[in-house]
């Protein structure tokens, strides 16, 4: 081959549906075994704390100001549309319901997958590369036990809290928007968010980032220890891990979506 | 160098009786994507052997080490380490089997986000029922070992390349193993630091008398080996007389196509037949 050519590697589709069929096994073994290890000592607390300074503290600034701005357009946005209806006054229930339900979740869910997921897959990956998780097996500890389970442990709880304040700010940044712009009043406002809120949205705002923090740590850490190919595939499994949790979130909130609605019905 | 203060555990008498090899291969085979890379090596590493294994680039030597650690699972054949069948156990039992032996790895695989201090102590911190002054006190007396006590506050990442592998063999003792794996101790290195570390393994294998198994493309280190031996009274590395064979038993293993095709001592090696070693040890 002469210099500058490269080879482009064709695989027959049965090898491509095996390659991914193992892959999903490969996953379920690393989701399987990390949530085993919740069960097994050592716990590694101090491990799933500093986990959590980095995944909670570190997220916070991005959760901040992307649930302000989300509930800030949010309510721009549906301004125009409720005014023409003279419900104007509704816009407290909409950015409620829809932060709480929806957009809080989700944008905290994709903004902590952009940050984390790819911290995880690239750390992990570049000790995969350079034999450091083979010498952690080596030297007696099980890397799933000391690396996946306190990311899972920290992402899940953390995920919680950061929605919690993405929701709130998302709620105050609706508040501005229609008081400083709408010359809404703003008692009436937070009287009209809390009041719209059942306990419904509550749960269902709630367990979804119970979920996403699985996926987004599962996700990250699954990418970060199957790395093969030195620092390029570091670069690829970080790139793949930001697209599938990412993409992941959002089937899996279609699915809790309909399924919570099955179950609880509609509001 | 200075002595160590205290000599590392020898495996009980006990232990020897139950498992008269430290490592037994048998008929081991493995192939990756359909391409034999290992196929039928028998071999043994008896209790206080040093053995070297040889071969080309991509011969399986690495992959031999890290089936004796049970981090590669052969396609056939069966493995023993310390009495026990490695091919038969699962991942959680062989974490304990892998705290009883020590690897040094080719690239030293430092924890580079841990100190010096804290990859030396890696393994004391992860048994959790070993005291902070204890565990001081065995990194100090490790790290001394390889001479590099000074270092123990900085990252691997300030450390030059013979000083990481220093320090990956200061965590490989410092549990006292009764195994000793090397990867390529010297690859990579200059010949000046590749000597210190020889020293270091010959120090090891004379003063501790650990089993070990070294995979190196440098035949030179493994004669170094064999020719050398470790005085504590002068506390440095000297040669043996002509003819003279060192306390600890030092044997040489050869793959070739993945196949063992010379296991025996440094004199069988020197009088092999075989067209080929002749032509590896010229």
């Amino acid at each position: 081959m002469a210099a500058g050519d490269f080879e482009v590697q064709l695989i027959s589709p049965a090898e491509f549906a095996k390659e991914k069929v193992k892959a999903v096994q490969d996953y379920a073994l690393l989701v399987g075994r990390s949530l085993a290890n919740l069960f097994r000592r050592p716990l590694y607390v101090t491990d799933m704390v500093q986990q959590a300074d980095l995944i909670g503290v570190g997220s916070l600034p991005i959760v901040i100001l992307t649930g302000a701005f989300t509930g800030a357009v949010l309510a721009l946005n549906s301004a125009s549309t409720l005014s023409r209806f003279g419900s104007l006054t509704l816009i407290a229930q909409l950015v409620s319901v829809g932060m709480v339900t929806e957009l809080g979740p989700v944008i905290t869910g994709l903004m902590v997958a952009g940050r984390n997921a790819s911290g995880m897959a690239s750390e992990l990956g570049s000790m995969t590369v350079t034999e450091q998780i083979d010498a952690m097996r080596a030297l007696g500890t099980d890397p799933t036990k000391k690396l996946v389970t306190p990311r899972l442990v920290a992402t899940v709880i953390m995920l919680f809290f950061l929605t919690i304040i993405s929701d709130l700010l998302g709620l105050v940044g609706g508040n501005m928007v229609s008081a400083l712009i709408l010359g809404l009043d703003s008692r009436q406002y937070w009287t009209s968010a809390w009041q719209s809120l059942v306990w419904r949205d509550v749960t269902t705002g709630l367990l979804k980032p119970v979920l996403f923090g699985f996926v987004i740590s599962t996700v990250g850490c699954y990418f970060g220890m199957s790395t093969r190919g030195g620092t390029q595939g570091v670069g690829r499994s970080t790139t793949q891990a930001v697209v599938v949790a990412s993409v992941m979130i959002l089937v899996v909130d279609f699915f809790v979506t309909k399924l919570l609605i099955t179950l609880l019905g509609y509001r | 160098m200075p002595a160590p203060t205290q000599p590392l555990q020898i495996p009980s008498p006990r232990t020897q009786e139950l498992a008269p090899d430290a490592i037994k291969f048998e008929d081991v085979a493995l192939a990756f994507e359909d391409k034999p890379v290992l196929d039928g090596i028998s071999f043994r590493l008896s209790h206080g052997e040093t053995k070297a294994l040889f071969g080309v680039a991509g011969s399986g030597k690495s992959t031999i080490l890290k089936m004796a650690l049970g981090l590669v699972q052969p396609d056939s054949g069966r493995i023993y380490v310390l009495g026990e069948e490695v091919t038969q156990m699962s991942e959680q039992a062989l974490f304990d089997l892998r705290r009883r032996i020590g690897m040094v790895f080719q690239e030293s695989a430092l924890f580079d986000s841990l100190t010096v201090r804290e990859n030396v102590a890696f393994r004391l911190i992860e048994e959790g029922n070993i005291g902070e002054e204890e565990i001081e006190r065995r990194v100090r007396e490790a790290l001394s070992f390889v001479e590099l006590e000074r270092t123990v506050d900085m990252f691997p990442a300030e450390l030059s390349g013979g000083m990481r592998r220093r320090v990956a063999i200061a965590r490989a003792i410092i549990s006292q193993p009764e195994i000793l794996l090397y990867d390529s101790p010297t690859g990579g290195l200059d010949p000046v630091t590749s000597t210190t570390i020889i020293e270091l393994i010959v120090k090891q294998r004379d003063v501790y008398k650990t089993s070990s198994l070294l995979v190196s493309h440098r035949l030179q280190d493994a004669f170094i080996m064999a020719t050398h031996y470790f005085d504590r009274q002068a506390n440095q590395m000297k040669t043996l007389p002509t003819g003279a064979h060192g306390e600890v038993p030092m044997t040489f293993l050869i793959l070739r196509d993945g196949k063992v095709i010379f296991d025996g001592d440094l004199d069988e090696l020197a009088h092999s037949k075989d067209e080929y070693i002749r032509e590896y040890i010229a």
